[in-house]
């Protein structure tokens, strides 16, 4: 490689991928490169891949942790299709990730750790890295590990210790790379190891070394620059999607005046949601960790029924559990937010992997006609948006809502723009404070199911309120009375209203939003929930390309909106990608009797963008 | 609450205009009859009091009390129940179980309600039977039982829920019987008093799938030398003239003595207020089955700290050192950065 000090080369956008052992920090690393980067003004978006074992055997494929982010000039929508730059830091990392590297692309790799016993492990045979395996791609080997003891050894941690610090040396070496400033980076080295100074002067000098290294080991020829995007005015946060839906259901609980009562059970990859408003008391926030997911959702219908914001958290496992109380609320009619951090299942399935089959078992689940509103998440940051959208719809139409999110959105990230809180959604609960009617006497009465003429919505009367005592329960009830009823006319009456009072909310939604700015477009991709970014991506591509493509992304699943059907079959061909086998694909061919084709995919990750344009150019090739 | 605001009731203001649907001859009948009568001397008031139930015979409870109530569903009331007290400790919250309810479906929910120390006043209608699904077995059955479902007899080995509950770190367990309208008032009454989850065991007689399982003990003739009744402070002696009592022996085991025998100061002295369950839980081994002398009356009764209150006070302590939760801090807790 020739010498002398390396350019400074512009770029538009830059996917970069830490990839080493669940033991090696990648989390920590790829989440501080985001920070850096989002400090700096890029768009952005990330990506942790992390294995479902806490840890998993040491160098194996199966304990490889990874975190993808995707830093760019302009608005982006994914943590981006195929890494540009990988950072690997052992052999199975490299395994784990090569395979999605285009050729000519920067792999940087610990070369202390390609020994012999670690390529093994990996199941190398022989080195990648003298094998001629790695012909097409610019690889830099990098002694991270003994560059890293080598300055940590005055600091006075074991070898074993300063061993644990490499992470920062690649972080350094890779800001370095990417001209990210330092200083943000050290102070927070700081603030991050307080309790541990030690530690931290060990990875503060590893940082350094990695910066110093990419300046002075004349190894590299190049440094790179992504600068800013064109952000909106105002002030951002990078915001993960488990955090961005404890905050929404906070501004929620806030904005309603209602007191926020979650009961849950831990699960992945549900429980950071726990986590975070477990923190948040000074809310008023009361977090249960319930003895099961079905006690979670008890305990946050009985808080419901009290008059709090009534939440539960769970995966598609602890949904299963949570059924037959949905089934409760359902007939109790009371609020309340079910919250679905999707996974690929069936049972334990892929726990830490996307998916987002849990559609048709939100909007059908249950035995009975037990109809509900289904919302989902369609970005990190729009949890938090869809979180109150969902406490919008229970409160005012006293309802259980199932809300879903999935693992990428909960735990990827973005720039969030930080809205004024006077800005947000209010709604109120509107609690019953007398008789709403009068019986065959003539005296004032209560009757806990009589409805509101508007909204079909019955009275949310919790005890305390003198004269409105009431029993309800999960029997039939009689129309407007609430007391049981066996007559099977005034099933088929409740029955129903339940329906319809449910059908009744898409007069309160918004239209379908049409990205269709030709308006001549002949295939139409429908999408929901978190693969948003990907087909944001694809038919952005495609019309790069001169192409036509329409794109909606439905955030209520039920009620759809009401436009749907109509906006729908004005396209040739509508086509619907899924990380499923084909949900929503069937609910809209049921609903609206179109000839809708799935795009279906499995493998526990998002749908990239190349995959959706693919899809769109062939649906496209077929219209003609 | 002082008990001067609130009104005077009788036992129809209690009682909602629902016609009762039990079986005739039913034992929920008189538990009803004794909660309806005891409840305006309670000191409480109707629309700060909850009844909820799970599904079963014995859960058909709340709608027959003019309170507020919830029917909810199988074994799960005392979830439901722990979520209302935990974000209203202001109400009175009652959970109405069936023994199936409790203990077979719900027995996860019924052992973390007590283990947690939530304040609700939890009695489980124990009839030994699945009363509204037609009569099969439960787990309070006794093993050889013959049922719809059992017609080899059962093999299950029972529960005894004293000892499960105290095994499930209960602050307050006790039993009592439906034919004895006193001993249910005196009983629940402490139940209510208890400031944590207070567990009141109920023999209940199915008179239609299991009747008569407790009229070896709880019969009029029977009760004096069958029902032990524990009084704390008191020694613990029955039979007629009290001629029987318990006596620990060396070894720790409680045995069943006449007096006359070991003379009066060998008797033990019930102390339902001793930290150490131990002696709680040996008393609730003494019968091991409706031929043996039973105890009834609280086994157990300690302070322990409420869960409701608890919660309730770090929610406070958060408030005070951080000041009242603002949103648009929280946005601001991450690292954040502005853009022209
Ligand atoms: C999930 C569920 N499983 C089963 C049932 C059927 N079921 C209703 S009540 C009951 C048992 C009732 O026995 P117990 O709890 O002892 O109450 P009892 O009727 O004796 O008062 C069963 C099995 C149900 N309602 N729900
Ligand atoms: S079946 Fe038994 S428990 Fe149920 S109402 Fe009849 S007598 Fe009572
Ligand atoms: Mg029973």
């Amino acid at each position: 490689m020739e010498g002398g000090p390396p350019v400074t080369e512009k770029l538009d956008r830059v996917v970069v991928r830490f990839a080493g052992d669940s033991g090696d920090g990648m989390q920590l690393t790829g989440d501080r490169f985001t920070t850096a980067s989002a400090l700096l003004g890029n768009d952005l978006a990330t990506f942790p891949d992390y294995p479902a074992e806490i840890r998993a055997p040491a160098g194996t494929l199966g304990g490889v942790s990874a975190f993808q982010v995707h830093i760019s000039d302009h608005d982006i929508s994914t943590h981006g299709d195929s890494p540009n730059v990988l950072v690997a830091m052992n052999p199975a990392g490299l395994k784990a990730s090569i395979d999605m590297m285009e050729h000519g692309t920067v792999v940087i790799v610990n070369i202390d750790s390609f020994d012999e016993r670690s390529l093994a492990k990996a199941g190398y045979a022989q080195s990648p890295l003298t094998d001629g395996s790695l012909h097409d791609y610019d690889v830099y080997e990098v002694p991270m590990t003994s560059l890293t003891q080598e300055v940590c050894k005055e600091v006075g941690v074991k070898p074993r210790d300063a061993e644990r610090s490499k992470n920062f040396f690649a972080l350094g070496l890779v800001s370095w790379l990417f001209t990210r400033p330092i200083e943000g980076t050290l102070a927070w080295i700081d603030e991050k190891f307080k309790k541990n100074e030690l530690v931290a002067e060990a990875n503060r000098r590893a940082f350094r070394a990695g910066f110093d290294f990419g300046e002075t080991a004349e190894l590299f020829h190049v440094r790179y620059e992504v600068t800013p995007a064109p952000f909106k005015g105002g002030e951002y946060v990078n915001i993960t999607g488990n955090t961005a839906l404890a905050w929404g259901l906070i501004a929620a609980a806030e904005r309603s005046g209602l007191s926020l009562f979650l009961g849950s059970y831990p699960i992945t990859p549900a429980s950071d949601i726990l986590h975070e408003l477990s923190k948040r008391k000074e809310f008023g926030v009361r977090t249960f960790q319930a003895e099961d997911e079905i006690a979670g959702i008890g305990s946050a219908l009985g808080a419901a029924y009290g008059g709090a914001l009534g939440v539960t958290t769970t995966s598609g496992p602890g949904l299963d559990l949570k059924a037959e109380m949905i089934g409760l609320a359902i007939s109790l009619e009371l609020p309340l937010i079910i919250v679905d951090v999707q996974r690929a299942g069936p049972s334990t399935g892929l726990p830490t992997k996307t998916e987002q089959s849990d559609l048709l078992q939100a909007l059908y689940g249950r035995h009975g006609e037990s109809p509900l509103p289904v919302v989902a998440a369609s970005t990190p940051a729009q949890c938090f948006d869809a979180a109150i959208e969902a406490a919008r719809i229970a409160v005012t139409y006293r309802t259980p809502v199932i809300l879903l999110s999935d693992a990428y959105l909960a735990n990827g990230s973005e720039p969030w723009l930080i809205p004024d809180v006077d800005d947000l959604p209010s709604f109120s609960p509107d609690f019953a404070d007398g008789p709403n009617a009068v019986d065959p006497e003539g005296s004032p009465t209560f009757l806990p199911y009589l409805r509101d003429p508007i909204t079909m919505a019955r009275p949310w009367a919790p005890p305390g309120a003198i004269g409105l005592e009431h029993r309800i329960g999960g029997l039939e009830k009689a129309v407007d009375a609430g007391s049981v009823s066996y007559d099977g006319a005034n099933h088929e009456a409740m029955s129903m209203v339940r329906k319809e009072r449910i059908a009744h909310i898409a007069t309160d939604i918004p239209a379908t939003a049409l990205d269709d700015p030709s308006g001549s477009a002949k295939v139409c991709v429908v999408g929901w929930g978190s693969t948003y970014g990907a087909l944001n991506a694809g038919v952005e591509r495609v019309r790069a390309a001169g192409g036509e493509a329409a794109h909606v992304h439905l955030m209520h699943l039920n009620p759809l909106p009401a436009d749907l059907g109509e906006v729908l079959s004005a396209y040739d061909t509508v086509l619907v990608p899924e990380l499923n086998l084909g949900q929503l694909v069937t609910v809209l061919r049921a609903t609206y009797l179109i000839d809708a084709i799935p795009l279906s995919k499995v493998r526990g990750v998002p749908f990239k963008a190349a995959e959706i344009e693919a899809a769109i150019l062939s649906a496209i090739g077929e219209t003609r | 609450m002082t008990s001067v605001e609130v009104p005077l009731t009788t036992r129809k203001d209690w009682s909602s205009d629902q016609e009762v649907r039990w079986c005739p001859g039913c034992g929920d009948y008189n538990i009803l009859a004794a909660i309806q009568m005891m409840m305006p001397d309670l000191g409480v008031r109707r629309e700060k009091t909850v009844f909820v139930s799970g599904i079963g015979c014995a859960s058909r409870f709340p709608y027959y009390m003019n309170t507020y109530g919830v029917h909810s569903i199988h074994g799960r009331a005392p979830s439901i129940a722990t979520g209302l007290a935990a974000t209203r400790p202001d109400l009175d919250v009652w959970v109405i179980c069936g023994d199936g309810d409790a203990l077979s479906i719900g027995g996860n929910h019924f052992i973390h309600a007590l283990r947690r120390n939530i304040r609700l006043n939890i009695l489980v209608f124990n009839n030994q039977i699945y009363g509204l699904t037609k009569g099969q077995y439960s787990p309070t059955s006794e093993t050889g039982k013959v049922t719809k479902s059992t017609p080899f007899g059962s093999i299950d080995q029972p529960f005894n829920p004293i000892s499960l509950a105290i095994g499930a770190e209960a602050s307050f367990v006790a039993r009592t019987h439906d034919m004895d309208r006193a001993h249910m008032q005196a009983t629940f009454t402490q139940a209510h008093a208890h400031d944590g989850a207070a567990f009141v065991e109920v023999y209940q007689n199915c008179n239609v799938f299991n009747d008569g399982a407790f009229e070896s003990i709880t019969g009029k003739a029977n009760r004096s030398s069958m029902l032990i009744p524990l009084v704390h402070g008191e020694p613990i002696r029955f039979g007629e003239d009290g001629e029987r009592g318990v006596i620990q022996r060396t070894d720790g085991h409680l045995e069943i003595v006449e007096v006359s025998d070991v003379g009066e100061d060998a008797i033990l002295r019930h102390n339902a207020h001793a930290e150490d369950p131990g002696l709680a839980f040996a008393l609730s081994r003494l019968s091991r089955g409706v031929h043996d002398p039973t105890p009834i009356g609280v086994f157990r009764s300690v302070d322990r700290q409420e869960y409701g209150a608890q919660m309730t006070h770090q929610v406070d302590e958060a408030t005070a050192a951080r000041g009242k939760g603002d949103l648009a801090q929280l946005f601001r807790s991450a690292t954040s950065w502005t853009v022209d």
